[in-house]
């Protein structure tokens, strides 16, 4: 029996993440049309947008829901938002792929800027999301 | 866009995501989770895929490089399966432990490794071809 409720649980946990990386996927989709087609933007700033807020999401739901968060939710349902929704809407492939174009163009000091540019944004986008759960959580 | 796309899209980021909680818990089994292997190995071998399929698209066009495919295949599988968000949630926390020079560490190989696998795949591919 232990062994069924292991495997369900795990069952759960994938089929959690699967189905938030398919919604999250396609809002990444949906906002790089509206970024490139609607707006008139660059495609580079459409994968940096979904990878800073994505990050942004992630901390402020891991914190919140966190051992000294203010929000209960189960393991299945921080994967869903966790692992699901922010992974499959922030892509580490298409902003390395971004770069190698720019250097396939020759174009090394684009390149560096845009990939240190978006990383380090993310990275302060997760700490600003870290922050304001904390505060929350207080 | 069309609501084919979507639907590709939808599956694509399914089977990325599942491919992504697969791999990352496998390799963390493997070496421990002191640090974020895992989430490292997922973009590096998704880097080497994108830039695999860029160099097929370049060299074969047609329906290597239809929008379907793309839909399916960059946006939905590779995109469903590399993150940049559990990437800064695991350098964060490596940096919140006191652990600078791992976070350091992860930025750096994440972002270099990253590049050059695209490279790899795309030149790989390019002179496998050509």
């Amino acid at each position: 029996m232990q062994t069924v409720d292991k495997r369900d649980a795990a069952l759960r946990l994938y089929l959690a993440v699967g189905c938030g990386a398919a919604i999250g996927s396609l809002l990444r989709f949906l906002a790089g049309v509206v970024i490139v087609s609607t707006l008139g933007q660059s495609a580079l700033l459409a994968t940096g947008f979904v990878n800073v807020v994505g990050s942004f999401v992630i901390m402020l739901f891991a914190t919140l829901t966190g051992p000294d968060g203010r929000l209960s939710v189960g393991p299945a349902g921080r994967q869903f938002v966790i692992g699901g929704l922010c992974g499959g809407f922030t892509t580490f492939s298409a902003m390395s792929l971004d770069a190698f174009i720019l250097l396939l163009d020759g174009d090394l000091p684009l390149a560096a800027i845009y990939l240190a540019t978006v990383i380090l944004a993310s990275l302060a986008a997760a700490l600003l999301g870290h922050g304001l759960a904390a505060r929350l959580n207080n | 866009m069309n609501i084919e796309a979507c639907i590709l899209v939808l599956l694509g980021g399914f089977l990325g995501g599942v491919g992504r909680f697969f791999v990352s818990r496998v390799v963390g089994r493997r070496v421990g989770e002191t640090f974020p292997w895992g989430t490292l190995v997922v973009n590096v071998s998704g880097a080497l895929a994108i830039g695999a399929f860029a160099g097929a698209a370049r060299i074969a066009g047609g329906p290597v490089a239809s929008d379907m495919l793309r839909s399916f295949i960059v946006v939905g599988v590779f995109g469903g399966y590399t993150t940049v968000s559990s990437f800064c949630l695991q350098t964060l926390n490596l940096a919140f432990g006191g652990e600078m020079s791992r976070a350091a560490f992860n930025i750096v190989a994440s972002a270099g490794l990253c590049v050059l696998a695209v490279g790899a795949g795309f030149w790989s591919v390019v002179r496998l071809a050509g």
